[in-house]
């Protein structure tokens, strides 16, 4: 046996190989181009591997090279601004070899393997280093400082270490054993990469989205699903975290998705600038772009190649968000697999394997203390497109029972215009008992409490909506009458968010506490004017209130926000002497 | 490839023969069967091994038997590409069906075509004007974009299709898209109608048809629409044509896909359709869009009936993922007598916001189409209410909205087949129907559209 075999048979990705020598998930080269492909089942003698090119035009017979290494992505500068296909090869550089056509038996570097980076040693000759720890840095874009680490399961006392400029393949650092080091290293994809401990999530991950950070916020570490039909604004919401969540480094996964869309990500985001420190968004951006109609199996991978990436950035100690648009394609392109590999399925055609595999990727989420003891963060959050819309199916089931917030988006929203089409009656998060406190000690004591009482006032109006939908909301009482209209102002004023407006677009978290308080007050205020006397409509109307709602697109508002609020709590006042 | 002719099936299945070890017989290879009788039947490699061949025929197995001669041809499936594919009617698999030449070829290109770069694509963003109102206004097409139309037995998709292709232009410009028309398992009949109208209106000189009939074999439906794609290609990014790629119905070719799935004995996703579904569409509506250093374009448009009405069944559900929009037809329009029947409410067109604005369409677009929508919806949810409650029962506000759902839908999405109107035209139409409600309840409106653009403050 060598590492050298023979095609035996070939259906669409699937290709079968004898006379090999091969582990499972060894990378191997398929046919005479060289195709990449991946071993993922062993029969005896035979090999199966999924190819992650095209293979029409392949014969039985054609050659078969096992490389004995796992399918790895390549780690160090040169990461950050990228973006790639599902196995990591820069998409301008394909551009460059093939045209804009991508064809097959291309290799390609993860990054320059040339350029030289300015490394700053952090550690010195006589020191000892152990796995993980940082030895030198890089700036690698001007936001973000890359850490140079010792690869895991490698320590030493260092005999030589030198600062200057390098590429990612000289050595830098070479240990008392002759072990060497460079500023790359390649990790299996498939492996979690290693962390001393986890820890219980503390500190939100603020979106910018008032609904999300408000009603359901998530943690950092966290992990959450966006299920919801087409048309319902998943990749938007996706985009808006990508651009506006403030984790140091993003990670967008556009798995399975348009061509067109992803070239609108591809054109906007190099233009868009980080609200959190005022530079290029890309420059903390690594994307990767497998659109539906490239090779499946790369999709398969797409989503390990991305987490990969996210833990080398968290292993340095950055809060990192990972996106994944949309999990669903990557279960499907398993579907595709398997039921080539004609395995029994489980529900749906799916593998009886699906649900273990969403949960261990999205597992691979965490706080976590780094191996070198600094404090990072994985954030998965995978939107899920459901057929139908009906969330009952097999990968929304799987993700639900794993992640610990649900932002459920509704159809009939979205066909109001209501945006983010979030449901705010059925979704939820986990994570307020974790983040309350730092709620209360970041933005205000009662911070928790406002927040009841609004979810609270949705709720009651969800009830009262099914009795005005039988008999008109002249019907009810007055003061019903108020929570409903309090209710409206909650929807529109507060989880309506205008995600392409400059200024609506993100909303901090104070603003987004003042403005929910603004809803309380104004509930307050009303009452007491319409126990006074006032009638509902001229509390309502108070232009003071429209101004309150309507100011929040202007940039000066969190300023003004107060000097409304004020006014309208006169104004109401007025009403009661009107009468 | 040696040429060679072996008897060696050993089973045939529906669409499918499975023969015994050959030759090296690659992935997708193209292959003829010779027939006892002398004819001859096409197919293409599914599955490939040392010991076993299967083989699918385009053309349907009857007649063949364990002594049919097997060729293979050395190469998989390519379409003969020219200038000269333009004004001709080629057949399911891309044979003249008009009594013409054979197509000399300038390059033979595979039909399965390469997935664009995300990186090398650009974004769509011109406009284009299809004279019809409810879609210029509400579900913008963008030249490059693959907008489906969501239609169902009965309702009059074809002749909405048609009226695209004849009035779809550029504004302000004079410059025609060639149409690829690619026909999956449509009658005789609707074929014939087709045919005869882009004869009326002399567009057949600038389009491109591949036919698959009904009664002609249904697996051949999997490749007639990679040959409309295939040359929509050639003429969009080789030749600097505007390509607008028009297929019906995609349901038959869906149908298609499932009846090899069901003979290769594929463990069945939803329904019956195959697990892979997804990936085959993609490949196909994917091949749309404009690229980086190219002067044409590829615009889609596939037809789709939903089976009993359903938008959530598979193939409308998983199309409605890729593509970049739908246009919902509307059974309950059309009884009522409305053409074009298109429902603007779960209708969508997701590149709509590149392509208006002042820049392109009119800087009062966006403002004006939320509106129209907005009051729409409201005005037809009123109609439930009505029902129990009663016209009485509505305060001003609703009873105005109640009035303007039916206006809009006798005066805004109401046109003939024929009529072709501007962009200007429609906006300003919108403006006269929405005069017709009290302007403090149009909140959508931007004030200063409304001193520059409401009939009242117009005269």
């Amino acid at each position: 046996m060598s590492n050298e075999g023979v095609i035996y048979r070939i259906s669409g990705p699937v290709v079968t190989a004898t006379g090999m020598e091969a582990g499972m998930y060894d990378v191997v080269r398929v046919g005479h181009e060289g195709l990449m492909g991946e071993v993922i089942e062993l029969h005896g003698d035979k090999a199966v591997i999924q190819v992650y090119e095209d293979t029409s035009g392949i014969r039985p017979g054609e050659p078969v090279l096992n490389t004995r290494e796992t399918l790895s992505v390549a780690l160090g500068p040169g990461l950050l601004t990228q973006i790639y296909d599902g196995i990591q090869r820069p998409l301008a550089t394909l551009e460059e070899v093939m045209g804009v056509f991508i064809t097959r038996g291309v290799d390609a570097d993860g990054f320059d393997m040339e350029k030289k980076w300015k490394f700053e040693a952090t550690v010195s000759k006589g020191d000892e280093v152990v796995s993980g720890q940082v030895i030198g840095t890089v700036q690698e874009t001007e936001t973000i400082v890359h850490k140079i680490m010792v690869p895991p399961g490698k320590s030493g006392v260092v005999k030589s270490i030198s600062t200057g400029d390098f590429n990612v393949t000289e050595d830098v650092c070479v240990l008392e054993d002759g072990t060497t080091m460079q500023m790359m290293q390649k990790w299996p994809v498939r492996t979690p990469r290693p962390y001393q401990q986890k820890y219980a999530p503390d500190t939100p991950l603020i979106t910018g989205m008032r609904i999300l950070d408000f009603l359901f916020p998530l943690a950092k570490g966290g992990a959450a699903g966006i299920p919801g039909p087409f048309g319902s604004g998943k990749t938007v919401t996706q985009q808006s975290l990508a651009k506006y969540s403030d984790a140091q480094i993003v990670v967008y996964i556009g798995c399975g998705e348009r061509g067109n869309e992803m070239t609108e990500v591809l054109d906007e985001f190099p233009h868009l600038i980080d609200p959190n420190t005022g530079k290029p968004l890309m420059n903390r951006t690594v994307m990767i772009a497998n659109t539906s109609n490239m090779p499946v199996a790369a999709r398969e991978a797409s989503v390990y190649t991305g987490i990969t990436i996210a833990e080398y950035f968290r292993d340095m100690g950055y809060d990192v968000a990972l996106m994944a648009d949309s999990t669903s394609r990557w279960a499907e392109a398993m579907r595709e697999i398997s039921s080539r590999l004609e395995e029994m399925p489980g529900e749906e055609g799916y593998p009886a394997y699906l649900s273990s595999r969403i949960a261990e990727f999205y597992e691979r989420a965490g706080r976590v203390q780094t191996l070198n003891g600094d404090d990072g963060s994985v954030t998965v959050i995978g939107a899920v497109s459901p057929p139908g819309g009906d969330i009952s199916e097999p990968v929304s089931q799987g993700t639900l029972r794993i992640v610990k917030v649900f932002w459920g988006l509704d159809a009939g929203l979205a066909r109001q215009r209501h945006f983010p089409a979030i449901n705010w009656l059925g979704s939820y998060s986990l994570y307020p008992p974790s983040l309350d406190q730092w709620f209360r000690d970041h933005i205000a004591q009662d911070y928790p409490e406002i927040r009841t009482s609004i979810s609270g006032l949705l709720q009651v109006e969800a009830e009262l909506q099914e009795i005005v939908q039988l008999v008109g909301s002249d019907a009810l009482p007055v003061d019903q009458q108020l929570t409903l209209e309090v209710a409206r102002m909650i929807r529109e004023y507060f989880l309506q968010q205008n995600g392409f407006h400059e200024v609506d677009a993100f909303c901090s978290v104070d603003l987004h506490y003042k403005m929910a308080k603004a809803i309380l007050t104004f509930q307050e205020s009303a009452k007491s004017a319409m126990a006074a006397g006032a009638e509902l409509q001229d509390v309502v109307n108070v232009s003071a209130r429209t101004d309150l709602m309507r100011g929040r697109f202007e940039a000066t508002y969190k300023d003004d926000i107060d000097e409304l609020v004020e006014r309208m709590n006169k104004e109401i006042a007025d009403a009661v002497e009107e009468n | 490839m040696s040429g060679k002719e072996y008897r060696t099936i050993t089973d045939v299945k529906g669409p499918l023969v499975f023969l015994n070890k050959t030759e090296p017989v690659a992935f997708g290879e193209i292959v003829q069967l010779r027939l006892n009788d002398g004819s001859v039947k096409n197919g293409q490699v599914l599955d490939t091994s040392d010991e076993l061949v299967v083989v699918q025929v385009f053309e349907g197995t009857a007649g063949v038997d364990l002594n049919t001669g097997v060729k293979f041809m050395g190469d998989v499936f390519k379409l003969p590409v020219s200038d000269d594919l333009i004004g001709r009617i080629l057949d399911g698999a891309g044979r003249p069906r008009d009594g013409g030449p054979d197509i000399v070829a300038e390059e033979n290109a595979d039909i399965i075509g390469a997935a664009i770069n995300p990186y090398s694509r650009q974004s769509p963003h011109d406009f284009i004007q299809t004279g019809i109102s409810a879609i210029d206004c509400c579900t913008t097409l963008v030249r490059g974009q693959k907008l489906p139309i969501f239609s169902a037995s009965g309702l009059p998709h074809n002749d909405i299709a048609l009226q695209i292709a004849r009035q779809a232009r550029l504004k302000d410009s004079e410059e025609e898209f060639i149409v690829v028309f690619c026909a999956m398992g449509i009658t005789a009949e609707e074929f014939n109608f087709f045919r005869s109208d882009l004869e009326r209106t002399g567009a057949l000189e600038n389009a491109v048809l591949f036919v698959n009939l009904a009664d002609d074999p249904a697996v051949e439906r999997i490749i007639t629409p990679r040959l409309a794609l295939t040359a929509a290609e050639y003429l969009a990014f080789e030749k600097d044509y505007h390509v607008l790629v028009i297929y019906t119905d995609m349901t038959n070719y869906c149908d298609a896909l499932r009846q090899i799935g069901a003979a290769r004995e594929e463990v069945p996703g939803r329904r019956g359709y195959p697990g892979y579904m997804y990936t085959d569409l993609a490949m196909l509506y994917e091949r749309a869009g404009i690229v980086k250093g190219k002067k044409g374009s590829i615009t889609q448009f596939p037809i789709l009936t939903m089976p009993g009405d359903d938008i959530t069944h598979p193939i409308p559900d998983l199309s409605g993922y890729i593509t970049e929009g739908q246009i919902v037809i509307s059974r309950e329009l059309h009884q009522a007598g409305i053409y074009p029947p298109i429902n603007v409410l779960p209708s969508l067109s997701r590149l709509m916001g590149s392509c208006i604005g002042s820049d392109t369409t009119r800087e009062d677009h966006k403002s004006v189409s939320d509106q129209m929508y907005a009051a729409y919806a409201q005005g037809r949810e009123l109609r439930g209410l009505v029902a129990i409650v009663g016209e009485d029962a509505l305060n001003e506000r609703d009873k105005q909205l109640l009035d303007f759902s039916g206006v809009f839908e006798d005066k805004f999405l109401r046109q003939s087949r024929d009529e072709d109107r501007s962009i200007d035209e429609t906006l300003d139409l919108c403006w006269t129907l929405m005069s017709e409600i009290d302007t403090k309840y149009l909140v959508r409106l931007d004030q200063k559209w409304i001193e520059k653009y409401h009939p009242d403050n117009r005269n």
